[in-house]
């Protein structure tokens, strides 16, 4: 005989509790994280590189590289000095909690006062995978066009902070900032939007200081 | 691709529920997926025939209950589904929208003997 079950569970539940799991070690060695996801070349790799080294006098960083294809890899982080631990995502389209929970144990944690996850390049499978990081930053490029929110709609519903990169290509590419920005603010009304060119360094400033700031403001003070 | 991971989910939470009730088989599950969540059906029967083979589940019928991405305008109370290329409300063309439904990925329940 045929019986129903009811369940009503979502079907991510597992990776949710892992990433819940992950924000909890986090939090306890007061480190704050961040995941970076982008459309591959989308400029992830060089706006990192120019955060780390906007931010490298100001705050501890490490780095959770899960990238094989664009990669700051992780011996670049490392040569300058960054703990880095590399992730083998044996090319999987997103990283999900548990490669973030197998990684964290080779970051010094309790030395930190950010972790950056640089997040596989891809604008659909890493929006439903959360991995425990304290914000979801998204970075949009000019080149890639402006019906981007609108053609991927679930990546612009769970960030926190949204980049708006190359935008000293403005002048050379077909992208309608008004028509993006409508399309965001349906999907996430209110985030915070950073336009900037991590190329040129324009608008890296404001970037750098929000995120101190959050960093900061989140940390309880050492005694 | 993301669906390989969403089936094997998928298959754990079945299974999961199904030997709580100390079921036999597991015949249909009943899945809720909306347009927002990107996740593509054929994908996931494709990947459930070879993960749940050998298992309770194998042969189960997958039924997808697909929900629609739905917004509602501000300005006027408008609810509508939006185009693919614009999120304005077509009564009075404002962008003042907000989405309410069209992120589900969730089971619902399961069928089992």
């Amino acid at each position: 005989m045929t019986q129903r079950i009811p369940i009503v569970e979502n079907i991510l539940s597992a990776n949710d509790q892992m990433a819940q799991k992950n924000l909890e070690i986090f939090d306890h060695a007061g480190v704050f994280a961040i995941n970076i996801m982008a459309s591959p070349g989308a400029g992830k790799t060089t706006f990192i590189i120019k955060t780390l080294e906007a931010l490298q006098r100001r705050l501890r960083m490490g780095v959770i590289e899960g990238d094989l294809a664009t990669s700051i890899d992780a011996e670049k982080a490392a040569a300058a000095g960054l703990p880095a631990v590399q992730i083998n995502t044996g090319g999987e389209c997103h990283l999900d909690a548990v490669m973030i929970a197998r990684a964290i144990p080779s970051l010094p944690l309790t030395e930190l006062d950010l972790v950056i996850v640089e997040n596989v390049g891809n604008l659909v499978c890493p929006a439903n995978f959360k991995i425990g990081t304290h914000i979801n930053i998204l970075i949009a490029s000019t080149p890639e066009g402006d019906d981007k929110p609108y053609k991927y709609p679930g990546m612009y519903r769970g960030i926190q902070a949204l980049i708006i990169n190359k935008i000293d290509l403005l002048p050379y590419v077909s992208f309608d900032m008004d028509y993006f920005r409508r399309g965001v603010e349906v999907l996430n009304p209110g985030v915070v939007t950073f336009p900037l060119s991590a190329k040129t360094g324009e608008g890296m400033d404001a970037w750098a200081d929000w995120l101190v700031n959050i960093v900061k403001s989140r940390k309880p003070a050492e005694a | 691709m993301h669906e390989l991971a969403v089936t094997r989910s998928i298959l754990d939470i079945a299974l999961s529920h199904a030997q709580k009730a100390s079921a036999k088989r597991i015949t249909s599950i009943n899945l809720v997926i909306g347009k927002l969540a990107s996740v593509v059906d054929e994908s996931v029967q494709f990947y459930w025939d070879i993960l749940s083979n050998g298992t309770i589940a194998k042969g189960a019928k997958l039924n997808f209950t697909r929900i629609p991405a739905e917004m509602r305008c501000f300005d006027c109370g408008n609810v509508f589904n939006p185009g693919d290329s614009t999120f304005a409300c077509p009564v009075c063309q404002s962008v003042r929208v907000q989405v309410t439904k069209g992120d589900e990925l969730r089971i619902d329940s399961i069928d089992v003997e």
